[in-house]
Formats: structure tokens, C-alpha cells, sequence
């Protein structure tokens, strides 16, 4: 299990896939669909759909020569849901980070007595 | 199984994947190799501005607890060989929540930070930390923070633990509850 869970979030971790998978949990697309909105090649894009089959994230239905590309839904949302989370949680953190940066930039004393904007407010 | 950018990251001790890649927001990755979680994230500020965020406890407060509330600095000593210690509260009004976390620095240097990190929760767990902060030469620095977990138990655990969400989540719950009459 562990190794799969591995798997998937190393699958998830490249924008380009995570971009795929997006767009697969809209409609199942072809591989020619699934690579025409980026500039790389078809088999670059083979690359990447071979690195979500085998994290368990997409298949790949026998449905003569389109072969049009699944999302495995169930296996996708509790891995996006974990990750997504935490890198969430992560980024609300480093949105602070971002307020206290700007403050010292403004007011260029570790201790000053700037106001910091509060969560939300940042860019 | 093929090698993705996490492997070549961690072997390099989290130099940077190219010079293309911007992480105006946090991208977080877990390490199939090893118990790791990786996180990139850009800054508009320098180095020595990033660590003295990490390193200063009053500036560290102002940001590593929830917004509301924030952290409460019980000891610090950022120097090699130092340890700390921190409470975040948090709260939404209903009830608060308190949850603790201490650890050892290693290294403490303008372009690294190590340490340990334990969540009190969890006291025989530790994570081995380390932070880097990279100039990207124009006025902006990434922060790579490598987090190397004793297991890949752990290391999932700590990727599917809910804290501040799952509360916040928890009490969503109620309200649906109360809303229709179950409570």
C-alpha cells in the first residue's frame, strides 16, 4: 500500500501530469487530446500517461484504436486529497511568511513594529 | 519504475530542479525512494531575509501558527547544537486546539538550516529537516525544505493528518448536523 501511495503522490508531482489528470476528471480524452495543449512531443506525453498507469491513476480502455485514457477516480481523490491538504496547509504558512518578508522589507528591523496584514491579504 | 525529479533532488541535497521552474506557490512532493516530503516555494526577498524569518523567534511566531492565533515560542536557541520548542494554537471561536512541537538545530547557517522536528503527539517519531535557501538572483529565494521521516509510515501519516483541517472539518460536520436537525 505503501508503495503505491508513493507512487502516486511522485506521479502527482509533475505539473504536466497533474494537469492531465485534471483534465481527465472532466471526460476521458485520447492521447492526441491529452497532448495537444502542451509543446512537447506525443511521446513525451506516452511518458508521462505510463507514470500515472503505473501509479494505479489512470487505464487505458480497449475501445478499438482510440484507446481513450481513464481517471481512476477513486484511487485519485484520497491521494490529491492528503496532498492537496498538506501543501495547502503548507502554503497558508508561507503566505504569512510572504506578509512578514514584506514588512521587513518596509520596515528593515527583525523586531519593528510594523503591522503585518493578516492571512488572506497577502499576494 | 521511473525516476521522477524528487530522486535527483534529494540525492543532490535539494539544489535546484532548473532554472525554468517557479514555485510561486508551495509544490510539495512525496519521495518514492525514500520517507521524504519535499516542498518548493519562491520568495520576493533575499537569503539572508528568509533565514533570519526561520531563525528570529519573534518573526518565526508571526507565521508558522494559524493566523488567527499563532505560535507560542517556549525556548530558542537557533545555533548549532541548539534546540527549540513551540505551541500553535488555534481556535474558531467554538473551541481552541493546542498542539506542540520540539526539536534540535544542527545547522544553522545563512543558506541552511537542519533539525529535528517531533510532534509531541507522536513523541518517538523524528523528522530530520533540513531547509535551504537558494538566491535566485533577483531579489527572489526558494526555499526547499526536506523533510525525512523515520518510516514511510510516518512519512504518510504525517501527509494524510488532518490537525487544523480536520478540526475545521470536524466542526463544518456539526454545523451540516445542527443544520438538519441531528443534533
Amino acid at each position: 500500500m505503501t508503495d503505491q501511495l508513493s507512487r502516486v503522490f511522485a506521479a502527482l508531482a509533475d505539473p504536466t501530469r497533474r494537469d492531465m489528470v485534471a483534465r481527465l476528471t472532466e471526460a476521458d480524452h485520447t492521447v492526441g487530446d491529452l497532448a495537444a495543449p502542451y509543446d512537447v512531443s506525443l511521446q513525451a506525453v506516452s511518458k508521462h500517461l505510463k507514470v500515472l498507469e503505473d501509479a494505479g491513476l489512470v487505464s487505458r480502455t480497449r475501445d478499438a484504436q482510440r484507446r481513450p485514457v481513464h481517471l481512476e477516480a477513486e484511487v485519485f481523490d484520497l491521494m490529491t486529497k492528503w496532498i492537496e491538504r498538506y501543501r495547502r496547509r503548507a502554503e497558508e504558512r508561507f503566505s504569512r511568511l510572504d506578509a512578514v518578508l514584506a514588512a521587513m522589507q518596509d520596515d528593515d528591523s527583525p523586531t519593528g513594529t510594523t503591522t503585518i496584514p493578516q492571512e488572506g491579504t497577502a499576494p | 519504475m521511473t525516476t521522477t525529479q524528487s530522486s535527483h533532488q534529494s540525492s543532490s541535497q535539494g539544489s535546484t530542479t532548473d532554472a525554468t521552474t517557479r514555485y510561486p506557490e508551495a509544490a510539495i512532493e512525496a519521495d518514492p525512494r525514500v520517507p521524504a516530503i519535499h516542498i518548493w516555494r519562491d520568495f520576493e526577498a533575499t537569503p539572508a531575509q528568509l533565514f533570519r524569518a526561520h531563525t528570529d523567534p519573534e518573526l518565526f511566531a508571526r507565521w508558522v501558527g494559524p493566523a488567527d492565533i499563532g505560535a507560542d515560542i517556549t525556548h530558542w536557541e537557533a545555533r548549532d547544537g541548539g534546540s527549540w520548542r513551540y505551541t500553535v494554537n488555534g481556535g474558531d471561536g467554538r473551541e481552541d486546539f493546542s498542539t506542540s512541537f520540539h526539536g534540535c538545530f544542527h545547522t544553522v547557517r545563512e543558506d541552511r538550516i537542519v533539525q529535528t522536528f517531533t510532534w509531541d503527539g507522536m513523541p518517538d517519531g523524528v523528522a530530520l529537516e533540513t531547509l535551504t535557501f537558494e538566491d535566485l538572483g533577483d531579489g527572489r529565494t526558494r526555499l526547499h525544505a526536506l523533510s525525512l521521516c523515520d518510516s514511510f509510515e510516518d512519512r504518510d501519516a504525517w501527509l494524510s493528518s488532518g490537525m487544523e483541517t480536520g478540526v475545521n472539518d470536524g466542526y463544518a460536520a456539526l454545523d451540516r448536523m445542527i443544520a438538519d436537525g441531528s443534533v
